[in-house]
């Protein structure tokens, strides 16, 4: 299929940047979405231009890394998804498609659609750990029996693979569904317990500090979450928060 | 020089724990003033940074993705092994540390297996404490599963994506150092070039792959954990960033490469569908515990069903070849994963691959449902099942178990699994070679070391499921922190290491003047152009099966490919900014030497080994006629390779392998 690509290009971070068209042939309709943007980067070099920076590394849907905004959704058409898991097949010849960076203040542009995400990492190092040594002296890992149900909440708190399709979809550029994920993953477990309500407390400070918006319960990011995390967890995060808060 | 492994005397139970009996240590207060620089944050690289952190030494970890969790380990799915034994099916740190060897076809280092073995079940207490979401079971103890080539259910998971939870447990641990200031955390930066001072590592030079900058960082001691080369295939299951260049870079100036051409090829993945394509999907191991594997009987079907005359379906059981099963009655479809991959590739190459490109067979799961569906219709008293309930039935068991992947497979493939077989080809998945190290995990450049997948001492010549996970941490939580302590011990008087010396000057020109030649050559190619040509090259000539002549003509080829390289890349953009090109440029130079030592260590071994089937070298003829022969009295060495300017040119220094623990065996699956 032909298709016609609108895509924005900004130099650096200092850089105005613009939306600039470009038109793409013989595009498979098995091909992902990035591997049209390989062809795309291909005919570019060819002709003496300078490729779009995009993110991306596994392409299979687990490093976090690709991220776009693609016709007005995070990492485009389709649900559950990441950017290199969305097919060609999703789209029709002749169709035109927009591609952005995650828009969020907390997301600088670092170059075309790559963006900086260190405000997610900054979060995390706030309190998103436990406190333990990694010297191989902990007790036997069956001595704390953990129910199967808290641990396969736990685990799908901790599928959250740190992409910030939420922060892009929610109106309010809000974090909370990605530190409400963490908090939860935490909170759930039993070798959490001892720091809960310092790590709360000092995640949602950093959250505040980076620039993020409140969450008003829209629900656009469980909904563009490419894993599915639920909007459970912000309540979750919530509940700890006001218990740490009124702990004092 | 000669090659010691330093491996400690004694018997093999009780080496490790005499040697940490016996090393020098480094005291608390003068770890503050020693500095490690830690190239990588993968499982290895990861655990490797927090730990020396949490003793006390100043880390400096590099990452060329925007944060550690994106590291590549982030997408391994089945599992850990760890000798727990807690199912009481007669685990123990011997039984892995056999099926480990064994399962390596017997070209891995006897020592540094069983300390993996032996430190296995630490691993889980310290993930577990961590908070890493280990599956329970409903008494809320760890539950396990089995994986491939081993009798014991020794596997810990984390639904399907254990590597995910593994790797973000260490990033976790990363972060709590980081917050601290213990470690100092360069993302988006790669390494270029180790310095080496006075015959030591002492420092590397790294490019901002934001601003371009090109940095000198010094250190008292470098690790390297980069991960493996399986790009150098272009196709592969690897991230697209994954690249050998740090480990290059430390073998030309001076550490070994050993035994590049071990790569394991996964039998279980996602066909490549056209020329266009990025990389190749892995569907886990574990589909085959219930699929059945097969390819038409007869010619005319295969040419039907490509032509879409024909589905899988119409072909009824006599018309199918289930070709693993015929071969390998014994373990049928569970062969281990290099008798897979080579046993499929056979049958493609006869012409019966059944998709457009001729490069795929199929997993069928339809007996899986009806033998399911047949078991749930007694457990739930439905008498006299329709075959449509039959399949109902067996349908919601294989979902629960497999779901996730049928749902990755049509996402990708565009067909329903459940309506018609999957489509499945071998692909490069892991590499065993690697950074030659000794029993300390240094390399041969004092003072730098190699950890996890970028060294090469603990699968041989083929890796079993779940056991890459285990190897990431072991080296990074447990073993480097107390072996780089015997070295750094000298090193409590150094002080600072300067960064203003010769040494640092000739690496940093050597990097800059790299650069500008990328950015200066007139060129009209890109570098995909070249990257594609190389894995052509490396999957014909140095993939599964390998023979003499073409091995040959694989070298010259890639040399020849390598010359048009470096005549005619063209990089656009510039230096001193965020420029993918430019990266990619450099990697591919580095494959491009790779791939030429790598043909040159397969032509060397004459034997076939683990997933490497030398063609001159198959059983002629009793019961195991056709089958890989591995040849024990003339290669059971380590082929340790020394730089010497062109691959080409390089040494083969050999650390012949000992066997006091476990008996050389030929494998057999019949």
């Amino acid at each position: 299929m032909n298709l016609t690509l609108k895509i924005w290009r900004q130099k650096d971070s200092k850089a105005k940047g613009q939306m600039v068209d470009y038109k793409v042939t013989e595009i498979s309709e098995h091909m992902s979405f990035l591997e049209m943007m390989d062809v795309l980067n291909e005919q570019l070099v060819n002709s003496g231009e300078e490729p779009v920076a995009f993110d991306h590394d596994c392409r299979e849907g687990i490093c976090g890394m690709c991220s776009m905004y693609i016709n007005g959704e995070a990492h485009g058409p389709d649900r559950g998804i990441t950017t290199c898991q969305l097919h060609m097949r999703m789209f029709n010849d002749g169709d035109t498609i927009t591609i952005e960076p995650f828009r969020a203040a907390a997301f600088p542009v670092i170059k075309d659609l790559v963006v900086d995400r260190m405000a997610f990492e900054r979060i995390q190092q706030a309190g998103g750990y436990i406190s333990v040594n990694t010297s191989g002296n902990t007790q036997d890992a069956n001595n704390i029996p953990i129910s199967k149900h808290a641990a396969d909440e736990a685990m799908d708190a901790a599928t959250c693979i740190g992409c910030g399709a939420c922060v892009a979809s929610c109106k309010n550029s809000s974090a909370m569904l990605f530190v409400g994920a963490k908090v939860s993953q935490y909170a759930l477990l039993p070798q959490g317990q001892v720091e809960a309500a310092d790590r709360v407390q000092n995640m949602v400070a950093q959250m505040d500090l980076e620039g993020f918006g409140n969450c008003t319960n829209t629900g656009a990011c469980e909904v563009e979450c490419p894993k599915g995390i639920s909007l459970e967890n912000i309540a979750r995060m919530n509940r700890e928060y006001l218990s740490a808060t009124l702990k004092g | 020089m000669a090659l010691d492994s330093r491996v400690p005397k004694g018997p093999i139970k009780d080496k490790w724990t005499d040697y940490k009996n016996h090393i020098d240590l480094v005291n608390p207060a003068n770890k503050r003033h020693i500095d490690v620089i830690v190239v990588g944050t993968g499982l290895a690289g990861g655990s490797a940074a927090a730990t020396l952190a949490e003793l006390g030494y100043n880390v400096k970890a590099f990452a060329y993705q925007d944060s550690p969790r994106r590291a590549h380990s982030i997408a391994a799915q089945g599992g850990i092994n760890a000798a727990k034994n807690y199912q009481g099916d007669g685990d123990s740190t011997y039984r892995l540390f056999y099926d480990t060897v064994k399962g390596g076809d017997y070209r891995s280092r006897e020592a540094n297996v069983y300390r993996l073995a032996e430190v296995s079940a630490n691993i889980i207490d310290q993930c577990v404490a961590q908070g890493v979401p280990f599956a329970r079971d409903y008494g809320g103890l760890l539950d396990n599963r089995s994986f491939g080539g081993v009798l014991v259910s020794r596997t810990f998971y984390a639904k399907g994506q254990t590597g995910q939870q593994l790797l973000l447990g260490a990033y976790s641990a990363m972060n709590r150092q980081i917050a601290r200031g213990k470690i100092e955390m360069f993302n988006r930066h790669e390494m270029l070039d180790v310095v080496v001072v006075d015959g030591k590592a002492r420092g590397i030079i790294a490019r901002n792959l934001v601003t371009g900058e090109i940095e000198r960082h010094s250190a008292h001691a470098v690790v390297v954990g980069s991960g493996g080369y399986g790009n150098v295939y272009f196709l592969s299951t690897n991230a697209m960033g994954s690249n050998a260049t740090a480990a290059w870079k430390i073998h030309k100036k001076g550490a070994y490469f050993a035994n590049p051409c071990y790569t394991q090829i996964h039998p279980t993945c996602i066909p490549r569908s056209g020329d266009y394509q990025s990389k190749l999907t892995l569907m886990s191991e574990s589909l085959r515990n219930d699929g059945r594997i097969w390819v038409p009987k007869n010619m005319e079907d295969v040419l039907a069903i490509r032509e879409g005359r024909k589905k899988p379906t119409d072909l009824s059981e006599d018309e199918r070849d289930y070709y693993l099963e015929r071969r390998y009655p014994a373990f049928g479809n569970l062969v281990p994963r290099d008798v897979a991959s080579r046993a499929a590739k056979e049958r493609c190459d006869a012409g019966y691959g059944v998709n457009a490109t001729g490069e795929a067979v199929y997993l069928d799961f339809a007996s899986a449902f009806e033998r399911y569906g047949k078991e749930q219709a007694k457990i739930h008293n439905i008498e006299n099942p329709s075959p449509a309930k039959i399949k109902e039935l067996g349908q919601a068991i294989v979902e629960a178990k497999y779901g996730n992947l049928f749902q990755m497979y049509e996402k990708i493939i565009d067909q329903n699994p459940y309506e018609t077989p999957m489509m499945i080809y071998p692909a490069v998945h892991y590499t065993m070679g690697g950074v030659w190290v000794d029993y300390n995990l240094m390399t041969t450049i004092p003072g730098c070391y190699c950890i996890g997948e970028a060294n090469f001492s603990d699968h041989g010549a083929n890796r079993l499921g779940a056991s890459a996970l285990m190897q990431g941490l072991a080296d990074g939580y447990f073993v480097l922190p107390y072996t780089i302590g015997d070295y750094l011990s000298a090193d409590i008087r150094t002080g600072k290491i300067p960064t203003d010396s010769k040494e640092f000057d000739d690496a940093e020109k050597e990097v800059t003047d790299r650069i500008n030649f990328f950015m200066n050559n007139k060129g009209t190619k890109s570098v995909d152009y070249f990257h594609k040509k190389l894995g052509k090259v490396m999957w014909d000539k140095v993939g599964m099966s390998r023979n003499a002549q073409g091995l040959t003509e694989a070298m010259s080829e890639i040399k020849a490919i390598r010359e048009e390289f470096w005549k005619d890349i063209y990089i656009p953009g510039t230096a001193d900014e965020m420029n993918p090109e430019l990266e990619k440029a450099g990697r591919v130079a580095d494959f491009l030497e790779l791939g030429e030592l790598f043909a040159k260590d397969a032509l060397m071994r004459e034997e076939s080994c683990g997933g490497h089937f030398r063609e001159e070298s198959a059983e002629l003829d009793g019961p195991q006629k056709g089958e890989a022969k591995r040849n024990d009295e003339d290669f059971a060495f380590v082929a340790a390779w020394e730089y010497k300017g062109e691959p080409a040119d390089a040494v083969l220094h050999k650390e012949e392998l000992e066997f006091k623990d476990i008996e050389l065996k030929q494998r057999s699956y019949k």
